[in-house]
């Protein structure tokens, strides 16, 4: 068998790849084409804000648009898995830069049970 | 009827616009059609070279948008062909150079008397081929069955269905086809290449034209001579059955099994 495979090694069918990959580039590149020039601030944007509260990574927020028929979604996932959440008051939200003369108080999460999050779907 | 303006674009260099321009324009005034094709590549001109008249190049596209020509002192009557003429564009502008109002007034005035205009599109997403498609009511785009020319081709179709005059006046849309050319039935054959059928679903715009891979294409560009007026090359007769499908008659495609070249033939044969 080795020397027949030498003697006529099989040919892959490189065009059939390319086919697959241009399908999958273009299906993305149309997508996004497609989608509002404000996306990337927005992502930019809700990346700082939720990044106060929660310590995430910038992969970990994703901004799309769908369209389904006449309607279209703005779609916002932020991936909380393996995120850890910030202390807040303790030099935390630079959004309210003011001293604030009340105390706040926060909702620790109950270490028995998990938070919702975590669960996968 | 008013002139139809046919750009030939493709995003990607090298694919074969030029040639393909020249060669469908010429083989729109064989068949009778008073023809014009300009080059829209300003910088880079090489219409005059491929169709063979570099050395009659007094005034070009840019002197007449700026007024410092007359059309008619500018365009070049082919020697072959009396329907055809040749508009090229400057060698030593640049692209900005490209007015888009100045583009549409020449437009206006060679609308009066030609049938067909034909834009030979640069490559690139840039001004000069935003430009060479501004006007267009066909737009034929000219694809290698190869990844990055179907990417690039896909990217000027999105283009033509959001920057054209036609896309943002609200007007039909441009009409949009593809032509495969350097198709090399062997390597399809061999799973080497993308089919036709590969290009076509991915691209989703109908066919115009396949033209073979032959030798026959340097050749011509080598003499100056369109390919189409090369009667026995397969290339020339597959942009003559191309330039029959943009005029509405139907026509099978041909050359897309791999010659089988016998002994002889590959010794002392030509393609």
């Amino acid at each position: 068998m080795r020397l027949l495979d030498f003697l006529f090694p099989e040919r892959r069918n490189t065009a059939a790849i390319a086919r697959d990959r241009l399908k999958i580039v273009l299906a993305h590149e149309r997508a996004s084409a497609q989608a509002p020039d404000f996306l990337p601030a927005l992502q930019k944007d809700l990346l700082e804000v939720v990044g106060r509260y929660i310590e995430i990574r910038d992969d970990m927020l994703r901004v799309n648009v769908a369209r389904a028929g006449d309607t279209s979604l703005l779609e916002i996932n932020v991936e909380l898995d393996g995120a850890v959440i910030k202390p807040v008051g303790n030099g935390a939200a630079p959004a309210n830069p003011k001293p604030v003369p009340v105390a706040i108080t926060v909702a620790k999460p109950d270490p028995t049970s998990e938070p919702p999050w975590v669960k996968p779907d | 009827m008013p002139a139809k303006i046919i750009v030939l674009t493709s995003g990607k260099g090298g694919v074969g616009k030029t040639t393909s321009a020249a060669a469908v324009a010429a083989g729109l005034a064989m068949r009778g059609h008073k023809t014009v094709v300009i080059d829209f590549d300003v910088g880079l001109r090489n219409l005059d070279l491929i169709m063979g008249c570099e050395r009659r190049v007094v005034f070009d596209f840019i002197n007449v948008i700026n007024g410092d020509a007359k059309l008619n002192q500018a365009l070049i009557r082919d020697k072959r062909n009396d329907n055809l003429y040749i508009f090229p564009t400057s060698q030593t502008r640049d692209k900005d150079a490209l007015k888009r109002d100045g583009v549409e007034r020449v437009l206006d005035e060679l609308k009066d008397s030609f049938d067909y205009i034909i834009c030979d599109s640069p490559a690139g997403i840039e001004h000069g081929a935003i430009t060479a498609l501004y006007f267009a009511d066909v737009a034929v785009i000219v694809t290698n069955p190869e990844v990055s020319s179907v990417r690039d081709s896909d990217r000027i179709i999105g283009i033509l269905a959001s920057k054209s005059r036609r896309a943002e006046h609200n007007l039909d849309p441009v009409e949009i086809h593809l032509l495969l050319t350097r198709y090399s039935p062997d390597r399809v054959e061999k799973g080497e290449m993308l089919t036709i059928d590969d290009v076509k679903e991915i691209l989703s715009i109908p066919l115009l034209g396949v033209v073979p891979e032959s030798e026959s294409v340097l050749r011509a560009s080598n003499t100056g001579t369109p390919v189409v007026f090369d009667e026995g090359s397969p290339a020339g007769q597959a942009y003559l059955d191309a330039v029959a499908r943009l005029l509405g008659e139907p026509r099978e495609l041909r050359f897309l099994r791999p010659e089988r070249r016998g002994f002889f033939r590959s010794l002392f044969g030509r393609a």
